[in-house]
């Protein structure tokens, strides 16, 4: 701004620079930050404390895995979405027996908040706080068969490949809702424990259907922290796409 | 020169011509214009002060601040008249965030000289008392117009707009940001209010271009590039609101090929543009200016 000003203060000083202007001319490109532009060295010198810092705790090898894997990658499920939303439930599932005597039913996460791929190779640190930077914590919601109802709506609407565990939903090949089933059962119960993020909980991305939840459970569990765990305890990670979230055909 | 002769005009007041044809005039174009000002432009920058690393499934090797400052340097040494803007969501996304809570994000931003950004949805993240705790980093402004902070801490911290003096031309600035309700967690952005953001982009305009005669205005919006549905985006922002000649836009992550012109209120052409994420690519946007009067019949030329 310092520089502006005084090029501005120059051009008032010694030109008819304030003639009215009109704009005659527009041209715009996209320049593509590759490894052609070298660095700036002190940019970097001033960065090196701070990286360092950071990459210390995040090189850690977790696990490994034989591919890459986004979001965006397939309709209605993918093997990220799937993998997180499994180990949810797989991690969480314990915790919360534990403290209530009651079992996790499903698990919902939103497609929204997988915010990084996983790269084939080794899975680190840094892997967990790619595809959830966020501080949210797990949590266990108790939902009537009105709101599991409501739930099933919602991903129906969507189509969206949020991570789903514990629940198969089917639609037809317009896109209605066929059948839904949670742990293979199709039959109605009084009502059911779903695994989300506290986020999602407080009806974030318009998951409105918890927040008329009676009970909410928080398991102190932050679900970074629940994705290293997870990849500590397997030595590879190969999630597939299923039939969890399906579109029938004609 | 009179570049009528190359460029047949429609009559309206906007004509619009793609790259391909106009190879000639670029080699003698900036001699015969009385003022040039360029744009560079990021958003949803999200953290990602290193390069995306060599295995990235998608993006390896892009991006990096370091590397953008350099062609920042580059730009500027070539036309001193350049503004550096965001369109928000400078932080979360990487462990930098997590650990220092977004200090790093806008000391690098204020010495790469960026002159202002916005308020994504995103920068609430670690609680809006933390956003007031980072501007204390920030040597540029942060540009807000209908978000009303007033029962908050960010209560006088946040402008709704900005006039920049460049070389004589008055650029003005304003921010909008995005509906935060079932976005962003209520205790995050306590008593933040959100106001219509095409009433307030109106009124912003109508400040900046009518009572403040501002030579250009641009829009910095994290309200997202088009949904199908009726949510406000920023390609129904553009068709809504009068003179607005650019608008840099963010949230939706969008990769354009090139700038989305949308005529406005008045059938005039706005510039909307947004450059992905993650810092792996800048925008830029020369703005050329004459002398009004020296040849009235000329139109406006725009080759994106």
């Amino acid at each position: 701004m310092k520089t502006l000003s005084l090029f501005f203060l120059l051009s008032v000083l010694w030109s008819c620079a304030d003639a009215p202007q009109k704009l005659t001319h527009i041209e715009s490109k996209q320049i593509l930050i590759s490894d052609t532009i070298a660095e700036n060295k002190e940019l970097e010198t001033f960065i090196t404390p701070y990286r360092r810092r950071i990459k210390e705790e995040m090189e850690g090898v977790l696990s490994y895995t034989p591919n890459a894997m986004y979001k965006a990658e397939a309709k209605f499920n993918t093997p990220i979405g799937n993998m997180m939303a499994d180990a949810v439930f797989e991690m969480a599932n314990p915790l919360f027996k534990e403290r209530t005597g009651h079992s996790i039913d499903l698990v919902i996460l939103n497609y929204g908040g997988i915010r990084g791929g996983i790269n084939a190779g080794d899975i680190t640190t840094r892997t967990a706080y790619n595809i959830m930077p966020f501080e949210n914590e797990v949590v266990v919601a108790e939902l009537t068969s009105d709101e599991l109802q409501a739930l099933v709506d919602y991903l129906v609407q969507n189509k969206a490949a949020h991570p789903i565990s514990g629940i198969q939903v089917i639609l037809d090949a317009q896109g209605n809702l066929s059948e839904f089933k949670v742990n293979g059962a199709q039959n109605q119960r009084k009502s059911y424990y779903v695994a989300t993020s506290d986020y999602l909980a407080k009806g974030g991305d318009r998951m409105d259907f918890f927040l008329s939840a009676r009970n909410v459970q928080g398991l102190d569990y932050k679900l970074r922290n629940l994705f290293i765990d997870y990849f500590k305890k397997k030595d590879t990670i190969a999630p597939v796409r299923d039939q969890r979230f399906i579109q029938l055909q004609n | 020169m009179n570049r009528s002769k190359f460029i047949k005009t429609t009559g309206a007041a906007t004509g619009f011509l793609a790259a391909g044809g106009l190879g000639v005039l670029s080699a003698f174009k900036p001699k015969q214009f009385s003022k040039h000002l360029t744009i560079l432009h990021t958003n949803d920058v999200h953290s990602h002060i290193d390069p995306f690393p060599a295995n990235d499934s998608r993006y390896a090797n892009l991006g990096g601040v370091s590397r953008r400052y350099t062609f920042i340097q580059q730009v500027r040494s070539e036309n001193p008249n350049t503004l550096v803007l965001d369109a928000g969501d400078a932080f979360q996304g990487t462990p930098y965030f997590n650990f220092y809570g977004g200090e790093l994000e806008y000391k690098l931003m204020s010495k790469l000289g960026y002159h202002a950004s916005t308020i994504g949805n995103h920068e609430f993240d670690n609680g809006i008392a933390n956003i007031a705790a980072q501007l204390q980093h920030a040597e540029f402004d942060l540009l807000s117009s209908n978000y009303n902070f007033s029962n908050t801490v960010l209560d006088g911290l946040v402008k709704s707009h900005q006039i920049y003096e460049v070389n004589g031309l008055n650029v003005g600035v304003f921010g909008l940001g995005i509906q935060l309700e079932g976005l962003v967690s209520k205790e995050l952005y306590k008593e933040t209010e959100y106001l219509n953001p095409v009433e307030i982009a109106q009124e912003q305009t109508r400040i900046l271009k009518q009572n403040l005669n501002c030579d250009l205005v641009i829009c910095l919006s994290h309200l997202g590039y088009s949904y199908r549905s009726d949510k406000i985006d920023d390609l129904k922002l553009a068709a809504l609101t009068r003179d607005i000649d650019l608008i840099i836009g963010g949230h939706t992550h969008t990769f354009l090929e090139k700038p989305s012109l949308v005529e406005n209120l008045d059938g005039r052409k706005v510039l909307v543009n947004q450059v992905g994420w993650g810092g792996i690519n800048v925008g830029r946007i020369d703005f050329y200016f004459d002398e009004a009067g020296e040849n009235e019949n000329e139109s406006l030329v725009i080759e994106v």
